[in-house]
């Protein structure tokens, strides 16, 4: 069945079973993102898709499209929500961009440059957070995770391997790795595992080619990420 | 290296409650009783049998308060610290207690065995202060129980030679109504289903207009017509007996003395909605109740009340099985209350789809509180008028409230719904009250000028929590322990409960020492918006009302705090500079920022 609601005003088309977001990705509508990706189920724990359907906030990635809807995605409440939400993962782990080799190519900087996040604004929490670098490949740096569970979900229903899954509760909540050691060179983690090229910021990242493309030269130094979408979807540029 | 053990307790485990992934936690519960932790032996072994991935049990283990990779000891003593808690003396005589035994708050003592810390409010508001002691209520604590506790602790005394009466707990029902009268005939609602039909007793649920006594209010006929309708193979009934809201504690009386009654209401939902399978998700704090609650069932299925062919009649049959919580309060959250019975970490589901449609490994589930199921059997055993005999037009019957705090008659009280604040607080002898927290920290914090309202869904809806403050309180200490809560029990999924919870508790902090301005106060209730909007559950959408409460009903209180200046930095500039001092070896006066950098 095909139907139709609205973004903004703008006319959209949907089919039976659809969510919001994967009716507006269709129809080439940016709604600001990190811890969607098509190729999994809608996950909805970072809530920067929050947008209002018929005056109503609700996740965009989860929420179901329906006929007649309206949707208000780009709007200034919504981006202050948005704006916010950003601001408190930003606080949360210890995100350097000056000092981060995924600067430029990370939708968590380019999703806060899209809606105006001018600083963090709130007090930084600094959590003390390992780096693991005993993979051969790839290293993992904690301090970066937006606990997006992009990684823990490509691992287990991808590559059928299981090799991430959160820990802790509240705000102690974090990524771990399935190893008795705890770390990734304990596992059988691949550089061509799909866990291993879906994370949306600099946690999980290659080694030895951090600085390939120059600062300047990265995805989203060439265009904001509502024309260019998801890191994931160019690999390899 | 592998402790035999350790072995035979998950084996024991894997035994009682079976080779599936969805009995993980009630395992991992009973390792954590057998041996005061989930050593990594017993985790290994789960792993391999269970077919679930280490770092997923570790998911699970480091997910609830009540499991532990560490050892707790032979003594793991927990003290309740809401706020009713507190006032009562529990922190004084936690710190009594790890004074005699020279110990910090969660650490353990491995030459003793002993690990004391505190938790979330155990449900004793009203004989507090509280504590656990290996899953174990005891209530009450004096001074004087705490140094016997000290000693029998020195001397090695197991836990079930401590006497008796420190793990009393009192009834403490100290006005009852239709709901609690003396109606109830064993059988009699069930019967019901058979001379009068599904469909009448459905007319009869939704005319009595019953209301989910959770707090949500969700209308229960519908909600049980909503699962009757769904063909399914397997439909599930589950009672939510994790009363975690602090100061709640009503639903502790009516599985101690009511739980017939209880069972009664889950077996008339079967009979309605054709379901065969039953949980009750029973709160870990309320452990103690376990083996009577187990004894009651055992009496109606040998009465041909639980079991097969129940009444006799072919097909019918419905069992109840219990399960254990351990220690999150997001699990009464009915989708996180789902999850954590399939085993897993207490993370709310994505709805829709609703549990009634998709529940428990997916079939269709209804579940009620404690109080809904037990009005559910009231109705159909007594029909819908005697219901509607009490309450408003929109929240007929009664409710059931735990009256803790600043008044004479702490207790249980079942209030028609309609009743006052005012009227309550006469009732329970509360004089000179400065504050009432109704529905518990997600709920609301009313001032006098307020205490006309009703308790309805309509005005001020509760699940059953009311804490009466009087004008000796610091009500700002009450909300700060409130945030305390809610960042220990946000289960981390989403961003704005995960961080916002933080940040909001932080904010609060920095007022209560004196540093707050009114630009904090504007992010609170920023931030707060933003929790409301944007959460995924009911918790972080409702975790800064604290916060927000104490601003909108008490700022006058909360502005003679405020410094008179529109911005404080968060942190102190010169604390900043110790680390660098101690470095350096410095200590003179230009190592340090006048007034502190502020």
């Amino acid at each position: 069945m095909i139907g139709h609601f609205t973004i903004d005003g703008k006319r959209v088309q949907f089919r039976e079973g659809q969510t919001i977001m994967e009716a507006a990705m269709a129809e080439g509508i940016y709604i600001p993102h990190l811890c969607h990706n098509p190729e999994f189920r809608p996950h909805g724990s970072c809530r920067v898709c929050n947008v209002k359907a018929n005056g109503r906030h609700v996740a965009a990635c989860t929420a179901p499209a329906s006929e007649g809807l309206e949707v208000e995605n780009d709007t200034g409440e919504i981006r202050a929500e948005r704006r916010t939400l950003l601001q408190m993962l930003f606080v949360e782990g210890n995100h350097v961009c000056p000092a981060c080799e995924k600067s430029g190519a990370c939708q968590l900087q380019a999703v806060a440059y899209y809606c105006d996040m001018v600083a963090p604004e709130f007090t930084h929490l600094y959590p003390q957070r390992q780096v693991d670098a005993s993979h051969p490949d790839f290293i993992i740096d904690f301090n970066r995770c937006i606990l997006c569970e992009l990684c823990v979900r490509a691992s287990r229903d991808k590559d059928g391997k299981g090799v991430f899954a959160i820990a802790g509760r509240g705000i102690g909540a974090h990524l771990v790795v399935n190893a008795d050691s705890g770390k990734l060179g304990d596992t059988d983690f691949d550089k061509d595992d799909r866990s291993a090229h879906v994370c949306p910021v600099g946690a999980i990242l290659p080694k030895h080619k951090g600085y390939e493309v120059p600062i300047g030269k990265r995805l989203y130094d060439r265009k904001p990420i509502s024309m260019v979408g998801d890191v994931s979807d160019h690999e390899g540029e | 290296m592998s402790d035999p053990r350790h072995v035979d307790a998950a084996e024991a485990g894997l035994s009682q409650w079976g080779e599936n992934a969805s009995s993980l936690l009630q395992i991992l519960i009973h390792i954590q009783q057998s041996l005061g932790h989930s050593p990594d032996t017993a985790v290994q072994l789960l792993s391999s049998r269970l077919g679930i991935e280490p770092a997923v049990i570790d998911g699970v283990v480091t997910f609830y308060s009540f499991l532990s990779h560490e050892p707790c000891g032979r003594y793991d003593i927990r003290f309740s610290d809401n706020i009713i808690d507190r006032m009562l003396g529990g922190r004084e005589s936690a710190e009594r207690l790890m004074k005699q035994l020279g110990l910090e708050a969660g650490k353990h003592d491995p030459a003793r065995g002993v690990t004391i810390d505190y938790t979330s409010c155990t449900g004793m508001g009203d004989q507090g202060p509280a504590a656990l002691v290996n899953g174990l209520t005891l209530t009450r604590l004096t001074p004087e129980r705490i140094d016997v506790i000290a000693d029998l602790v020195m001397r090695q005394v197991p836990v079930d030679e401590w006497p008796r009466d420190y793990f009393e707990v009192e009834e403490n029902l100290l006005a009852g109504d239709i709901l609690l009268d003396e109606w109830y005939h064993p059988g009699a609602a069930t019967q019901a289903v058979q001379s009068i039909g599904k469909s009448t007793i459905l007319e009869q649920l939704e005319k009595s207009g019953l209301r989910g006594r959770g707090g949500a209010g969700f209308s229960t006929g519908m909600k049980w017509r909503f699962c009757a309708e769904v063909e399914a193979e397997q439909k599930v009934v589950v009672c939510n007996a994790d009363e975690g809201e602090p100061g709640t504690f009503k639903d502790r009386l009516l599985l101690q003395s009511y739980a017939d009654r209880l069972y009664e209401g889950m077996t008339l939902c079967a009979a309605v909605t054709g379901a065969q399978k039953g949980f009750v998700y029973l709160r870990g704090e309320y452990r103690y109740l376990l083996e009577a609650l187990e004894g009651e069932l055992q009496k109606r299925r040998d009465a041909r009340l639980l079991g097969e062919s129940i009444l006799g009649q072919e097909g019918f049959d419905f069992d109840i099985r219990i399960h254990l919580g351990a220690g999150a309060y997001i699990c009464g959250e009915e989708s996180a209350l789902i999850e954590s019975l399939e085993g897993k970490r207490g993370v709310p589901r994505i709805r829709p789809p609703f549990p009634v449609t998709h529940g428990y490994l997916g079939c269709p589930t209804v579940v009620n509180n404690v109080e809904t199921f037990i009005a559910a059997a009231g109705i159909a055993e007594n029909g819908p008028e005697w219901f509607r005999s009490r309450g408003t037009e929109a929240s007929p019957g009664t409710k059931l409230l735990s009256i803790s705090g600043d008044c004479d008659k702490p207790g249980i009280y079942e209030i028609p719904f309609g009743m006052t604040i005012v009227e309550i607080l006469d009732r329970c002898g509360a004089s000179d009250t400065q504050a009432v927290q109704v529905a518990g920290p997600a709920g609301i914090m009313l001032a006098p000028e307020e205490f006309g309202r009703k308790i309805a869904y309509e005005d001020v809806p509760t699940g059953g929590s009311f804490m009466v403050f009087d004008t000796s309180r610091d009500l700002l200490a009450a909300a700060r322990n409130f945030m305390d809560f809610f960042v220990h029990e946000s289960c981390g999924f989403c961003t704005p409960c995960r961080v916002g919870t933080t940040l909001v508790n932080k904010l609060l902090e920095k007022i209560g020492n004196g540093h707050g301005t009114t630009v904090d106060l504007e992010t609170v209730q920023r931030m707060a918006s933003v929790m409301r909007n944007t959460s995924h559950c009911g918790l972080g959408a409702t975790a800064a009302n604290p916060a927000v409460h104490l601003i909108e009903h008490f700022p006058t209180m909360l502005y003679e705090r405020l410094r008179h200046t529109s911005f404080e930095p968060s942190f102190d500039l010169d604390a900043a500079l110790e680390e660098a001092r101690q470095a350096t070896g410095r200590n003179d006066p230009g190592a340090h920022l006048q007034g502190g950098g502020v």
